[in-house]
């Protein structure tokens, strides 16, 4: 029996577990996109459309009235809008990190939570790229942006971060658009085969591209892939690089530092894979996808985020150390400021769900619970938007304090951050009701009868080509 | 009688897929195409298809962005409309990186989404297998193989005995 015991110590458990074939794989997956929606489904979209609308609302009004309507003053230039904006897309990093580069792992659990991650960035990023794209001032001139031919032959500044931001941001989010897309198109085409009705027949295989599953086109496909997950895995990094330097090319003490790239793509990944079991968790009980997203899949991502939120820990004390050894009295002053100033609150919030919160996952009982993951994960995500509020509102205190102020958030910042959320499940709840939300060729891909070589094809050892013909 | 596309059979499992692929390539077929759900670890060796030419299409693509990068922000800052900033030079490789970066990206993945649509000839909304009812199924569970007529080898005699042979099942000719 201990001959028997010992692989199940070495080897995972498998990765689709409930002993199921292809057949009722594509069954689960497209069962969900092919039932009609749920009660349950249309109150959570109603629910969502009704925030969608006041952040709507609340945009109309800051065009009509101005900037004035948020709580931004001087000094702090920079308030919620930036926050959300940070916040936002920073969850949008999970994603391709999940697709690129746990795929260029091998890290074949991926495949349970890509199709989701993916879908999660993609609208995290539409809910960042709302803000800066509001925060302009003067909205008929949003365009100045882009570096597109005007009336006046201006060109935009390429020194400075903010367009480098524009850059990066809207390739992000070119790129894990195509990345969503090309790993939907197989799965689009299952569902166009299984179709019942024209409608869905039509709508499913005009984006499906005349998907058939040849050979000569999974090879390009997957080589494909194999490249959009090696430039985007840089891309990744490269992202929130950029928008950290939006803070760390100011000279304001707290930003000017070099820290602010590693450790702001560490915080987007523990945002991002935070958001992912916010997300998952409730959606596998909801649809029945604990087969597929099982316990060992929260189990790596809580790793993950045990990993990433120590790196955060670590560049917060880092942050401090550096501020008292710089001996820069006004780089002391903002980190002092930050834990025992005004915003005191705002820190304790930030270091309470980032670094002392996720060190629980230290212990397997609490790692392989799913209940504390999904806990767990809402404080990461609270945590995170506390970090970048924290970080902005070092503006608060500058240099000179005839000049110091204390920021105030209006009722209209307050309906814009949980309205962007109602834009952002609006989105969500489309895409779980009218898409795979799991990759459906890549888990069969992953599963053992996948391998033509698995022991089951091949009982007798001998040339299973001559034995069918026999047979 | 209508013109004839080829002949397709279905196979019980990937390992048979493989086996036929590979017997078939042995046979010196070359038309000849293997359909599955997912992609089939080993098949590209098995049908003996040479490398794909996606990244060629990539590398071409992030060639492109990079010198539109690149020209892009020297043109403009430098000559479109010279803009002093902080006594800086008009041109500089350093603060162009990220934006040249950023395109090379963009461009190469392009390259790599439509170059790979592009090599698969998609979008298709037709092809003759879609004539054939169980080829639906390729996509959930099933797995074929089919020979085209046009392949010079081709005999629907011969071609027909050596699916049988090698494992086929629901052996169906396919009109073009």
């Amino acid at each position: 029996m201990s001959a028997q015991a010992a692989p199940d110590t070495v080897f995972p458990p498998p990765l689709v577990q409930g002993g199921r074939d292809f057949h009722s794989v594509t069954e689960t997956i497209c069962g969900i996109v092919e039932a009609p929606p749920t009660k349950k489904w249309f109150i959570s979209w109603a629910f969502a459309l009704v925030w969608l609308s006041i952040l709507g609302l609340s945009i109309a009004w800051l065009f009509w009235e101005g900037v004035g309507v948020w709580g931004n003053n001087n000094p702090a230039g920079w308030g919620w809008p930036i926050v959300n904006f940070v916040f936002w897309v920073g969850i949008g990093h999970a994603g391709t990190l999940i697709s690129a580069v746990l795929f260029l792992f091998r890290q074949r659990w991926r495949t349970a939570i890509n199709r989701f991650a993916e879908a999660m960035t993609i609208f995290a990023v539409v809910c960042a790229g709302t803000f800066p794209g509001i925060h302009v001032g003067r909205i008929w001139a949003a365009y100045w942006m882009f570096p597109l031919p005007n009336q006046h032959g201006l060109w935009p500044n390429f020194r400075s971060p903010l367009l480098w931001d524009v850059f990066a941001v809207s390739t992000y989010f070119t790129v894990s658009l195509l990345f969503w897309y090309v790993g939907l198109v197989p799965d689009l085409a299952t569902v166009r085969d299984r179709a019942k009705t024209k409608l869905r027949y039509f709508a499913y295989g005009a984006f499906a591209l005349g998907w058939r599953g040849a050979n000569r086109h999974w090879q390009n496909y997957e080589r494909a892939y194999l490249i959009l997950a090696g430039v985007a895995t840089p891309l990744v990094l490269s992202v929130h690089t950029i928008v950290s330097f939006d803070f760390a090319v100011a000279i304001i003490p707290g930003w000017h530092t070099t820290i602010f790239p590693p450790y702001f793509v560490a915080g987007a990944i523990f945002s991002g894979f935070a958001m992912v079991l916010t997300l998952a968790i409730p959606c596998r009980t909801i649809y029945g996808l604990e087969d597929f997203i099982t316990v060992r899949h929260v189990e790596n991502m809580n790793k993950i985020i045990l990993t990433t939120g120590s790196m955060v820990g670590y560049a917060y004390a880092m942050e401090f150390f550096i501020a008292w050894y710089s001996g820069s009295v006004y780089e002391s002053f903002a980190f002092v400021n930050r834990a025992f100033g005004p915003y005191w609150w705002a820190y304790f919030i930030m270091v309470s769900c980032n670094v002392i919160t996720p060190q629980l996952f230290w212990f397997k009982k609490i790692r392989t619970s799913i209940k504390w993951a999904f806990v767990l994960s809402i404080f990461v995500n609270i945590g995170m938007w506390f970090e970048r509020f924290v970080i902005t509102m070092s503006l608060h205190r500058d240099f000179m304090p005839s000049s110091w102020d204390y920021f105030t958030p209006t009722v209209i910042d307050g309906l814009m951050l949980v309205g962007s959320f109602g834009l952002f499940f609006s989105l969500f709840l489309l895409f779980l009701k009218f898409l795979p939300a799991v990759a459906i060729s890549e888990v069969k891909g992953v599963m053992p009868q996948a391998d033509p070589h698995w022991e089951g094809y091949h009982d007798h050892h001998g040339d299973p080509a001559k034995e069918a013909g026999h047979g | 009688m209508a013109e004839q596309w080829g002949i397709v059979a279905e196979f019980a499992n990937p390992a048979r897929l493989l086996d036929a692929a590979h017997a078939l390539r042995k046979e010196g077929y070359t038309k000849f195409e293997t359909w599955s759900p997912f992609p089939i670890h080993g098949m590209d060796d098995a049908m003996g298809l040479p490398l794909s030419r996606v990244p060629w299409i990539v590398l071409a693509g992030g060639i492109i962005g990079f010198a539109t990068g690149l020209i892009l922000q020297w043109w403009s800052g430098a000559i479109a409309y010279p803009l002093v900033i902080g006594g800086k030079p008009l041109f500089a490789w350093e603060f162009a990186v990220p934006v040249t970066f950023e395109l090379s990206i963009l461009l190469g993945s392009f390259g790599a989404v439509f170059g790979m649509f592009f090599l698969n000839g998609m979008p298709r909304p037709f092809h003759p297998l879609d004539r054939v009812k169980a080829f639906r199924r390729v996509t959930d569970d099933a797995f074929f193989l089919s020979i085209e007529t046009a392949d010079p080898k081709f005999d629907l005699g011969s071609a027909t005995a050596l699916l049988e042979r090698l494992g086929g099942k629901d052996i169906t000719e396919v009109e073009a």
